[in-house]
C-alpha cells in the first residue's frame, strides 16, 4: 500500500494545474463572470469555447475513454485530480456532464461539443415523503415544494448536447453567476410527482457525485490558502491578523477539513466503492462551503464584496452540493451501508 | 495512490489473522475497568503473549528489540487486532507507544538494552510524568527541579494526571535544571524508577470514577544521571519526539475500533425503533463518512511516514483534532439511540461516552493542536 500520489499523477496534476492557471487565471474568471453578468436575458454566450477545445485537446473529457477510443486511458484517481484543478480555479461550464459523455455524444471527448445533462443524477437526492413534509412546513403546498425537488440543469441554453428530457425547464435566477441553472418539472424522468426519487446508483450517478466531490475539494483548497494568505499580510493592532489565536484557529479547521476530505475522495477514486464515495461527497461538500465561509470571515469586510473571489466559491460550492445525490442522499446511503455490512 | 497490499503484506495479515483466532478464544474475560492491578496484569500477559509469538514491538527498529516492520504492517496490525477484538494496549500504552520508540531514537546503547526489551517482554510498566499542576497546555512552565549531587539527580516537585502511575515501574520524567535558562532550554528528560524513595502517589478519581490517573509527589527523589535520555537541558527537544509519536500514531488502532462501535449503534437503532428517526438515521450515517475519511487519513499519514523513515510528522495535529472530536460525536449519537438507557453505567458505551470527554484534553487540547496546525504547518505568525 502507498497511498501517496505517484510520480505521473503528479506530472497530471501539474499539467491540469499549468493549463488552468494560464487559461483561466483570476482575469479570466472575473471576465466571465463580467460577460454573465451583462449577458441579456436568456441569451449570449458565457463560455468560452475555446478554452472547451483546448480541455479537449488536452484530455479533460476523454481521460478516462479507453486509447482504442481515442482516449487518455487514465482512470477515476487521475480524473479526480484534473476536477480538483478545476475546482481551485472554478472553470466554469457543465464540466462533468460532458466529461461523462465522452465516447457517447459525438464531440464532447474532443471539446468541440458542450454537453448538460438533466438525466435525473443531477437532481437533488432526499425521499419523496421528506419534500412532501418540508412543503407542509413552509406552508407552500406539497406539489409547489414538489417541483423544487424536480430536480436542476446547468447550462442549458449554452450546451450543445442536452443528455435527459429537459422539456418544460424553467429558467432560475442562479444564485451563482457563472452557472445558470433551470429547474425540472417534477414528474419527468421517473420522479414523482411529490418529489425527486433517490438517484439510482447508477454509475453515471456515483461518477458524477465523486467528480463533484473533487471540484470541492479543488475549491476548499484554495479557499484555505487564500483565507492564510490575507491573514499573514492583513494587519490590525500592529500585527497580522492571522497572530490572533481566533483566526488561527479558524485556519486550522479548514486545513484539517481539507485533509480528511482530500484522504476520503482520493480513497474514493481508487476504490469506486459507492459508500466510499458517499462519505467522500459528504466531507468535501463541508470543506467547501463551510471553508468558503470561514474564509469569507477571515476577509472581514472585505470578504462581503463582489471584487473578491471568495463569494464565487461559496456560492459554487453551494450548487454543487445539488449535483448527483447531495447531502441527504449521501448520508442516507451511509446509514444504510452500516447496517448492510461489517466494518 | 495504491490501497491494495502486496502479496506478502496480505500473508502478514492472514498470518497473524490466523494467530489471534487461535489464541482470543482462550483469554480470561477482561477485568473491571475500575481494577488497576488486575488489568496492568491483564495487559502485561497479552503483551507476553504477542512477545512469544513474535508481535512484539512490530514498529519498533530491529536493533531495539523490535521487528522492524514497514508502517504499513504496523497498520494491519491494528487493523487486525482490533477487528479481532484482542485487548487494547492498556497499560502498556506509554511503555510501547511514546517512552519506548523515544528511548529507541534518543537513547544510548545500554539506555536501550535496559529498558526496551522489558516493555517488549511485558515485564515492566511505563507511565509519563510531564504535566504539572501549574503545567499542562504550558508543558515548558514545569517546575519540578533537579540538581545533580554526585551520580544522581535529586529531584522535587509534583506532577499530575499522571495516567497508569499506581501500577508504573518507571516514569518518563520532564524535570527543570537550569532555573536560570529560557524556559524552554533548562528541561531534561529521565527515566525514573517508581519504587524509588520519595515518591508518592495519589490516584485521582476521574469522572468516569475510576482512578485512571494520579498525582505524584516527588520529594528529594535519587535518579541516577545514567538514566538521562538526551543531554542535561536538551530535554524539550527529547520531549518533541516523545509528542510526536503520541499524537502521531496512538490513536490510529482506535479509528477500527469506532468503525465497529458505529455499525453496533446503527443495529440497535434498528432493533429499537430509533432507526426510523431521520435526523438520527442521517447523523450516523455522516458519522460513517467522518470514519471511514479518518481511516483513510491514517492510511494516507502511514504512506507519508513510510516515505520519511517511520517518523510521524506535525499532520498527526490534524488527525488528533479530527478524531478525538468524531469520538465525542459518536458515543454521543449512540447515547441518543439508547435514549434514557443511556443514563445507567452498566450500559454499553455508557461508561465508554464518558471516557471520550478526555480525548480533546489529554495529549494537547484541541486548542493546542490547532494552534500546532495554524502556526507549524499553515505558517500562521506565531502570538496570541
Ligand atoms: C485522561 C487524561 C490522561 C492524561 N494522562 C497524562 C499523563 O499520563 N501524563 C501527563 O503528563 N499528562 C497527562 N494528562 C494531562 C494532559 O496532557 C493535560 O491535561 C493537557 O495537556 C491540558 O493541560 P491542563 O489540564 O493543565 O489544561 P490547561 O492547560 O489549564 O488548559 C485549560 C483550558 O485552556 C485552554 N488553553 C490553554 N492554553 C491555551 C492556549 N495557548 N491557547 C488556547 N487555549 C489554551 C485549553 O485548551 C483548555 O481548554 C492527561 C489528561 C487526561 C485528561
Amino acid at each position: 500500500m502507498d497511498f501517496r500520489l505517484t510520480d505521473d499523477q503528479r506530472a497530471l496534476r501539474q499539467g491540469v494545474r499549468a493549463l488552468l492557471e494560464g487559461r483561466f487565471g483570476r482575469e479570466e474568471l472575473r471576465a466571465a463572470v463580467d460577460r454573465a453578468e451583462g449577458r441579456p436575458p436568456g441569451g449570449g454566450r458565457v463560455l468560452d469555447r475555446g478554452l472547451w477545445r483546448e480541455l479537449g485537446a488536452a484530455g479533460f473529457f476523454a481521460l478516462r475513454l479507453p486509447e482504442s477510443e481515442g482516449g487518455v486511458g487514465l482512470g477515476l484517481p487521475e480524473a479526480v485530480l484534473a476536477f480538483e484543478e478545476a475546482g481551485r480555479v472554478l472553470l466554469p461550464g457543465p464540466l462533468v456532464a460532458t466529461h461523462l459523455a465522452a465516447g457517447v455524444v459525438p464531440g464532447a471527448a474532443g471539446g468541440e461539443v458542450v454537453v448538460t445533462s438533466a438525466d435525473g443524477w443531477l437532481a437533488e437526492g432526499g425521499r419523496a415523503e421528506e419534500c412532501l413534509t418540508e412543503g407542509g412546513a413552509a406552508g407552500g403546498g406539497a406539489a409547489a415544494r414538489g417541483l423544487a425537488c424536480g430536480g436542476l440543469v446547468e447550462w442549458l441554453d449554452e450546451a450543445d448536447v442536452v443528455r435527459g428530457d429537459a422539456t418544460g425547464a424553467v429558467r432560475l435566477a442562479s444564485v451563482d453567476p457563472l452557472t445558470p441553472l433551470h429547474r425540472l418539472p417534477a414528474g419527468a424522468d421517473g420522479r414523482s410527482a411529490g418529489g425527486a426519487l433517490r438517484a439510482a446508483r447508477t454509475p453515471d450517478r456515483l461518477v458524477a457525485s465523486l467528480l463533484t466531490a473533487a471540484e470541492q475539494l479543488g475549491s476548499a483548497s484554495r479557499t484555505c490558502e487564500s483565507a492564510v494568505q490575507h491573514a499573514r499580510t492583513r494587519e490590525q493592532f500592529g500585527r497580522p491578523v492571522g497572530a490572533f489565536q481566533a483566526v488561527q484557529h479558524l485556519c486550522a479547521d479548514m486545513l484539517a477539513r481539507v485533509e480528511t476530505a482530500r484522504a476520503a475522495v482520493y480513497a474514493a477514486s481508487v476504490t469506486a466503492d459507492p459508500a466510499d464515495i458517499a462519505a467522500a461527497r459528504v466531507l468535501a461538500d463541508e470543506a467547501a462551503v463551510r471553508g468558503a465561509r470561514d474564509c469569507l470571515q477571515v476577509h472581514g469586510g472585505m470578504g462581503f464584496t463582489w471584487e473578491s473571489d471568495v463569494h464565487l466559491h461559496l456560492k459554487r460550492a453551494w450548487v454543487r452540493t445539488h449535483r448527483a445525490g447531495g447531502v441527504t442522499q449521501s448520508e442516507e446511503e451511509l446509514a444504510d451501508d452500516l447496517v448492510a455490512r461489517t466494518v | 495512490m495504491d490501497l491494495t497490499y502486496t502479496p506478502e503484506e496480505e500473508e502478514f495479515r492472514a498470518r497473524l489473522r490466523a494467530w489471534l483466532a487461535g489464541v482470543l478464544p482462550a483469554l480470561p474475560p477482561k477485568p473491571s475497568p475500575h481494577d488497576w492491578p488486575a488489568r496492568r496484569a491483564y495487559d502485561l500477559g497479552w503483551q507476553r503473549m504477542l512477545y512469544d509469538a513474535g508481535y512484539a514491538g512490530l514498529h519498533w527498529p530491529v536493533d531495539a528489540g523490535g521487528r522492524g516492520a514497514t508502517p504499513t504492517q504496523h497498520l494491519i496490525y491494528l487493523e487486525e487486532t482490533e477487528k479481532a477484538g484482542a485487548p487494547y494496549v492498556g497499560a502498556n500504552f506509554v511503555g510501547l507507544l511514546h517512552a519506548g520508540p523515544t528511548i529507541a531514537s534518543e537513547g544510548s546503547a545500554e539506555q536501550r538494552a535496559r529498558w526496551l526489551p522489558p516493555v517488549l517482554r511485558g515485564e515492566e510498566v511505563w507511565c509519563q510524568g510531564f504535566s504539572e499542576p501549574g503545567a499542562g497546555s504550558d508543558l515548558a512552565a514545569l517546575r519540578t527541579r533537579a540538581w545533580r549531587d554526585g551520580d544522581d539527580y535529586v529531584v522535587s516537585g509534583s506532577k499530575i494526571w499522571t495516567s497508569h502511575a499506581e501500577v508504573a515501574d518507571w516514569c518518563e520524567l520532564l524535570v527543570r535544571t537550569d532555573p536560570d535558562a529560557p524556559k524552554h532550554r533548562g528541561i531534561t528528560w529521565l527515566a525514573m524508577p517508581m519504587d524509588a524513595p520519595g515518591i508518592t502517589v495519589r490516584p485521582l478519581r476521574t469522572l468516569a470514577g475510576s482512578t485512571e490517573f494520579a498525582e505524584v509527589f516527588l520529594d528529594e527523589v535519587r535518579v541516577p544521571a545514567a538514566n538521562r535520555v538526551g543531554a542535561e537541558n536538551d530535554g524539550w527537544r527529547v520531549t518533541m519526539v516523545t509528542l510526536s509519536y503520541e499524537r502521531g500514531t496512538a490513536f490510529v488502532g482506535e479509528v477500527v475500533a469506532c468503525r465497529r462501535v458505529l455499525s453496533e449503534v446503527a443495529r440497535e437503532a434498528r432493533k429499537n425503533g430509533r432507526w426510523d428517526d431521520a435526523v438520527l438515521r442521517r447523523r450516523l450515517g455522516r458519522l460513517n463518512a467522518e470514519f471511514r475519511a479518518l481511516w483513510r487519513l491514517t492510511q494516507w499519514n502511514v504512506s507519508e511516514a513510510q516515505s520519511t523513515g517511520g517518523v510521524p510528522g506535525v499532520g498527526g495535529s490534524v488527525f488528533k483534532l479530527r478524531y478525538s472530536h468524531a469520538r465525542q460525536e459518536l458515543f454521543d449519537a449512540a447515547a441518543e439511540v439508547l435514549g434514557p438507557e443511556s443514563l445507567d453505567l452498566g450500559r454499553e458505551w455508557s461508561l465508554d461516552r464518558l471516557s471520550s470527554l478526555s480525548y480533546t484534553i489529554a495529549a494537547g487540547t484541541s486548542q493546542i493542536q490547532r494552534n500546532i496546525v495554524a502556526e507549524r504547518i499553515l505558517g500562521l505568525p506565531r502570538g496570541r
